[in-house]
């Protein structure tokens, strides 16, 4: 927003856009100066909206009705879970954790205690909380659209060392879902924002945290999935629809 | 219908009692139905008003408020399953199966209990991922998403701390194997898991701790950090809508934009 000053203006009044900043670093308290005589015309785009009240809650209502009704559905078809006693003389083969820490379970099977089960899930949890603080995620530039040659060495080098180390630990599980993400990564690279196909173009302009992130969320659903259905008696490799 | 339905609702709105209890009084126009948001203590943690493209289904799925929906599911279940059930060993066995067996409809509130506390998991790992990919952790919104992570944490201990409860071989086991990797924690493992268990196994102590964590403690958290994160989305500007910082905002008009 500027104004020149004009202390004489009959001129046509001056154009203002108005908008709300939200971020401080790249937007500095800016402050007009509407000279006498001058008629400020400001220009603010204000979007459509809705009252949140009765619109939006009557819809937030649908949405939880709509989800009960689905939950109590299942619940009068399916029953819960329940075993004998618990009994610490008589240990079931296998021992399995809740699903949502089966991931957690099988990365136990190749890995000593302290590196899966505390040293991953606190990586995890500190890489989720700095996530926005990061200026690369919030920028979000397409990976290789700078710097190109150096970010694909470097790209190449951390997934080749990463791949090795999950062969040395024959973490195959894990390997399967790392290769077909640096494959992926591998064809982003060759495009460009300005490449013929949709899809390239918009593999090319996804950032390095997509690309973590989509690789936490493959891997996060393959080793759930391995977890809870295709590991037996001593954790070994069942299919659950031979049992 | 919904004429109808509206003109009684507007009769009720009207009536003494029901503006002694809600603050914002009658009427439809813009005002009044600010004052319903503002003037409710548990309402005014939401924006009077949301941009109209994101109450289209595909902007967010509705994933937040699903999972709020269902930890409202949970709270209900949970208390009228706390009626029947001592948190004490065996007899917590005993109440499990009463509830099977014995308590009407007591089967399908377990059910319900059990099924809602999946789908709570799997809603808020579902809603993180969403916000994630839209880039709705961005500033100014940081904090919310830090918040956000703190809530992932607590459903998960809230989930963890549920399934020892029915005190079976299932729950047993699954809480031997997550307090045994407790133990791994360098240096202090063993006492880290004697303060999460009362003792060097899992036992009667251990169910009660589970007990008051999965009942008092953990909800509480739970209502706590809900209340900053919903309060914080009004803060923070409302719902993230991409392209809604200042450039993409001079430079193309609102129609133009894309969700």
């Amino acid at each position: 927003m500027t104004n020149e000053k004009t202390p004489d203006s009959k001129a046509s009044p001056k154009s203002f856009v108005a908008a709300v900043a939200s971020d401080a670093r790249k937007s500095p308290v800016r402050v007009a100066f509407v000279t006498r005589r001058t008629s400020a015309q400001v220009q603010a785009y204000d979007e459509p909206k809705l009252q949140s009240f009765p619109e939006v809650l009557f819809r937030v209502a649908i949405a939880i009705e709509v989800l009960a009704i689905i939950l109590v559905l299942i619940s009068l078809f399916f029953n819960a879970p329940l075993e004998g006693l618990a009994d610490a003389s008589h240990t079931p083969n296998p021992a399995k954790a809740p699903w949502y820490f089966l991931g957690l379970q099988e990365l136990l099977h190749y890995f000593p205690p302290v590196v899966a089960g505390v040293l991953v899930p606190t990586l995890v949890v500190l890489a989720l909380i700095v996530i926005p603080y990061f200026n690369i995620n919030v920028e979000a530039d397409g990976l290789f659209t700078k710097d190109r040659d150096k970010r694909l060495r470097i790209f190449w080098a951390v997934s080749v060392t990463f791949c090795v180390f999950l062969l040395v630990f024959d973490v195959i599980v894990a390997l399967v879902p790392t290769l077909i993400t640096v494959a992926l990564m591998a064809y982003a690279a060759t495009a460009t924002p300005k490449s013929s196909s949709k899809f390239r173009r918009s593999l090319a302009a996804k950032p390095l945290s997509f690309w973590i992130m989509s690789w936490f969320l493959f891997e996060l659903a393959v080793l759930t999935t391995v977890g809870t259905l295709f590991r037996g008696p001593g954790w070994s490799w069942v299919l659950p629809w031979r049992s | 219908m919904s004429t109808t339905f509206n003109r009684y609702f507007g009769e009720l709105r009207k009536t003494r009692i029901w503006r002694s209890v809600f603050r914002g009084g009658t009427g439809q126009s813009t005002l009044r139905n600010s004052m319903a948001i503002q003037q409710n203590v548990f309402l005014h943690l939401l924006p009077t008003k949301v941009r109209t493209r994101m109450i289209d289904f595909n902007a967010t799925w509705y994933l937040g408020t699903l999972t709020l929906g269902t930890f409202g599911i949970l709270v209900i279940t949970g208390i009228l399953l706390m009626l029947y059930y001592h948190p004490s060993a065996p007899q917590a066995y005993a109440d499990t199966k009463d509830l099977q067996f014995v308590v009407s409809s007591g089967q399908f509130l377990r059910n319900l209990h059990r099924w809602s506390a999946h789908a709570m998991v799997f809603l808020v790992f579902a809603h993180m991922f969403r916000v994630f990919y839209r880039g709705a952790y961005r500033p100014p919104r940081e904090f919310n998403w830090v918040i956000g992570v703190i809530l992932l944490l607590v459903t998960l201990l809230l989930s963890y701390t549920g399934y020892l409860l029915p005190w079976d071989q299932l729950a047993f086991w699954a809480i031997t194997v997550g307090s045994n990797i407790a133990s791994a924690v360098p240096i202090m493992g063993d006492k880290v898991r004697f303060l999460m268990l009362g003792g060097h196994f899992v036992n009667a102590n251990a169910l009660l701790r589970f007990y008051v964590l999965h009942c008092m403690i953990l909800p509480l958290a739970a209502l706590f950090f809900i209340a900053i994160h919903f309060w914080r989305i009004r803060k923070d500007g409302g719902l993230y809508t991409r392209h809604s910082e200042p450039d993409a905002v001079m430079t193309t008009a609102p129609a133009e934009r894309p969700l």
